[in-house]
């Protein structure tokens, strides 16, 4: 039955960090937010509607975690405005639906009394409750909503479970409690401590301790948190990713090149017409085949990263590079932010956020974008693969891996470097607290790890189609008219509108050992580091008057460039700040031209100093 | 270091000590919270300690601790895991019931 006269209903997902709020608005809504086992994942609000069986419209929105409403940093001010109804123009929630992780009740317990203070009907949550009752965890369920005056239900956000009865129990309170005077204010340290005995003595009431407490997370953090053994085998997580990302995706990626070859072969058989053919095989086949190849690299660096995310060893990891980070300025949980850069400098630097600090913070945003993220690989395999033999080294250690493993080194020494530079030279305020709860360790979920990588994949091809496609039409176009003059005796490509401008910027980069094809593809990269490889893909096709079309560019590379050349484009693209989307969310995050122009000056500037210091010194090696 | 900053630590019963001297397998209640200033105002630190679970009361103990000059440290707070700097574990007092190896 459907009666379209319910008026529409407001929820909001409040509770504290890694409580599951986010996977309950995925059950809810049917959205696919990200959901990971550490505290400070949501950062911004999403919406989200679903339909109740009784067929009211319901908006949902999906907060970030707090343990109070007294807003600490960017994300907590987030949930806060729209708690309390102070975001402009937007509609405050008619019922706000309190997350709680069930096996950890006491502190939620006191963020509910204040969420009392707000006045707004509200519904507790007991989330997780499937870890809860593993372990023999007892919840008197009356009592306790008795308590704290508001009705309970019991969900395994994961499982979808308890989701109709959650809808249920909103719906009725938007339907029967109209909104009370709002008595919240910034509680005292003694107002908190008061809070506190009160949720203690609640827990007391309505909580038996379970039986079978958990004793897995406290044995495993035995192992991983050993002051020397757990930095050996976070090095050691850290090498085995990077190793993989260049063995176990070569022959995936060996197979999808010769894939394109044969394509390029057989379109350059069946169209006749040369112009066409001309695009398509170069321009397109070439082009976008050369950066599709890459999928599989990118693939394998987000699956660990989102197994590190989801087992809930992120957290633990900035537990041991803590004091490491410190020593450069940063703060402990800046960790997070950086490693999920090496996937997407972009969600890295949003997820900056949760740094209260606006030093640490700021420093956090400027280093993000020297981690070694995805869009770097095709350029990095690209050359590796070209220039770097692959042959084993110290008997087990394969030299292009090795090489790769270096440069993404690279990447987090100088982000390091760069840090330490500014908060010992310019910001020299002291650091926030690292406070920062240690989440229990879960299994990954299969189903999120699968869905997630499915994501990445769509985004990747929708990347391709439709940006790197049309650029590399325009490539093509530029590199192929106009035609040469008659009789002219130089290539065609010379002639032509890239060649001319790749032949005028080249002398600038000429100190740094870039040829004009490379000095040409650094202007599309700017859209995105891995155009800069597609623009090389077509640049070289339509020059390779001879081939048949569709020749790998890893076979042109290693025969048209030095070593020195080589190496000097990879030391130019750990800096390089070729991504427009990056300094956009700069500006987005810091809310001005500032940092994206400071950030912009900084990188290209050491961008040309380490291809510089590299070309000369592979020279001086004799690797010219 | 810090400790100079809570003026009556000396003062405290013999079973009882700070949070940020404690060593590892160290296990008691929590009696006071009073922090100090810092990169945080004593008052903003106190509440943060106090909202994030480190209250009167509470049942601590320390689980591990980092290799640099043994910090941060990793403890157990009734239900939750939380890592904290050992800087800002000196605005925590605690009574032991049992001291580890001290
Ligand atoms: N076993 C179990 N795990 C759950 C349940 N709900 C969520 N999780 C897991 O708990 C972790 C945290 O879930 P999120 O939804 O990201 O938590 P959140 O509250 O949105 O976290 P923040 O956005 O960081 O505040 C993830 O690893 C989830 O897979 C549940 O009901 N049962
Ligand atoms: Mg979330």
């Amino acid at each position: 039955m459907t009666d379209s006269s319910l008026a529409p209903t407001h929820l909001a997902l409040v509770g504290n960090p890694n409580t599951g709020k986010t996977a309950l608005f995925n059950a809810l809504t049917g959205s696919r937010q990200k959901v990971a086992n550490y505290a400070g994942v949501t950062v911004e609000r999403k919406e989200g509607v679903l339909t109740s069986p009784s067929g009211r419209v319901i908006h949902v929105v999906d907060l970030p975690g707090t343990y109070s409403l007294r807003a600490r940093s960017p994300d907590e001010a987030v949930t806060r405005d729209a708690v309390l109804g102070r975001l402009a123009g937007e509609t405050p929630p008619d019922v706000i639906v309190c997350v709680a992780d069930a096996t950890n009740l006491r502190l939620v317990l006191r963020l509910a009394l204040e969420l009392k203070q707000v006045g707004r009907p509200f519904v507790l949550a007991l989330n997780m409750f499937d870890i809860a009752q593993r372990q023999g965890l007892r919840i008197d369920l009356e009592g306790l909503s008795r308590e704290i005056g508001a009705p309970i239900v019991t969900t395994v956000a994961t499982r979808k479970r308890g989701i109709e009865d959650l809808v249920v129990q909103a719906e009725a309170l938007a339907g029967s409690m109209p909104a009370g005077e709002n008595v919240w204010h910034e509680p005292s340290a003694e107002e908190i401590r008061h809070a506190h005995s009160e949720a203690q003595r609640i827990m007391r009431a309505c909580v038996r301790a379970p039986e079978r407490p958990d004793t897995l997370t406290s044995r495993i953090d035995h192992v991983l948190l050993q002051p020397v053994a757990g930095l050996v085998i976070l090095s050691a997580i850290m090498f085995v990713i990077f190793q993989a990302v260049f063995s176990w995706a070569t022959p995936v990626a060996d197979l999808i090149d010769a894939g394109f070859v044969l394509l390029g072969d057989l379109v350059g058989r069946v169209v006749t017409h040369d112009l066409l053919r001309s695009l398509l095989v170069d321009g397109l086949i070439a082009g976008v085949g050369s950066v599709l190849v890459f999928l599989p690299q990118i693939i394998i660096v987000f699956f660990f990263i989102l197994l590190l995310e989801d087992s809930g060893y992120m957290a633990r990891a900035a537990f041991l590079l803590d004091r490491l980070m410190g020593v450069a300025g940063l703060h402990g949980r800046a960790f997070i932010p950086l490693l999920s850069s090496h996937a997407c400098a972009i969600p890295g630097i949003m997820s900056a956020r949760v740094i209260d600090q606006k030093h640490d913070r700021l420093t956090t945003i400027l280093i993000a974008p020297l981690m070694t993220c995805s869009a770097r690989l095709p350029v990095y395999t690209l050359i590796i693969s070209a220039l770097i033999p692959n042959r084993t080294v110290w008997g087990f250690i394969n030299l292009q891996g090795l090489v790769m493993f270096g440069l993404y080194g690279a990447g987090l020494v100088s982000g390091l470097v760069v840090a330490f530079i500014i908060r010992r030279v310019f910001w020299r305020t002291a650091s926030e607290p690292f406070l920062m709860e240690l989440p229990t360790y879960k299994a990954p979920e299969v189903r999120n790890v699968l869905l997630n990588l499915w994501q990445r994949v769509v985004i990747f091809l929708n990347r391709a189609g439709r940006i790197i496609l049309p650029l590399m039409i325009l490539v093509w176009a530029l590199s192929t008219f106009p035609y040469p003059p008659e009789g002219a005796t130089g290539p065609a490509i010379d002639y032509s509108f890239a060649g001319m401008i790749g032949h005028f910027i080249q002398p600038l980069l000429a100190p740094i050992g870039f040829n004009w094809q490379m000095s040409i593809a650094l202007i599309p990269g700017m859209a995105a580091r891995e155009v800069a490889v597609a623009t090389l893909g077509t640049i070289y096709a339509v020059g390779d008057v001879d081939g048949a079309g569709g020749a790998v560019l890893t076979q042109i590379v290693a025969s048209q460039w030095s070593l020195a050349t080589g190496l000097s484009f990879l030391a130019w693209y750990v800096f390089a700040p070729q991504c427009v989307a990056t300094l956009g969310v700069v500006k987005r995050e810091t809310n001005g031209w500032t940092w994206p122009t400071v950030m912009f000056v900084y990188m290209f500037a050491l961008a040309y100093l380490a291809a510089l210091a590299t070309y000369r010194g592979a020279l001086a090696l004799g690797w010219g | 270091m810090s400790e100079a900053a809570l003026p009556d630590a000396a003062v405290a019963p013999a079973d009882t000590g700070l949070l940020s001297i404690a060593r590892v397998g160290a296990r008691g209640v929590i009696t006071r919270v009073s922090a100090f200033d810092g990169a945080l105002p004593a008052e903003e630190l106190e509440r943060r300690l106090l909202e994030l679970g480190f209250v009167e009361g509470a049942r601590i103990e320390v689980l591990e601790e980092g290799l640099f000059g043994r910090d941060p440290i990793a403890v157990k707070l009734d239900d939750m895991r939380v890592a904290i700097r050992r800087r800002e574990a000196a605005a925590i007092l605690m009574s032991y019931d049992s001291r580890a190896d001290a």
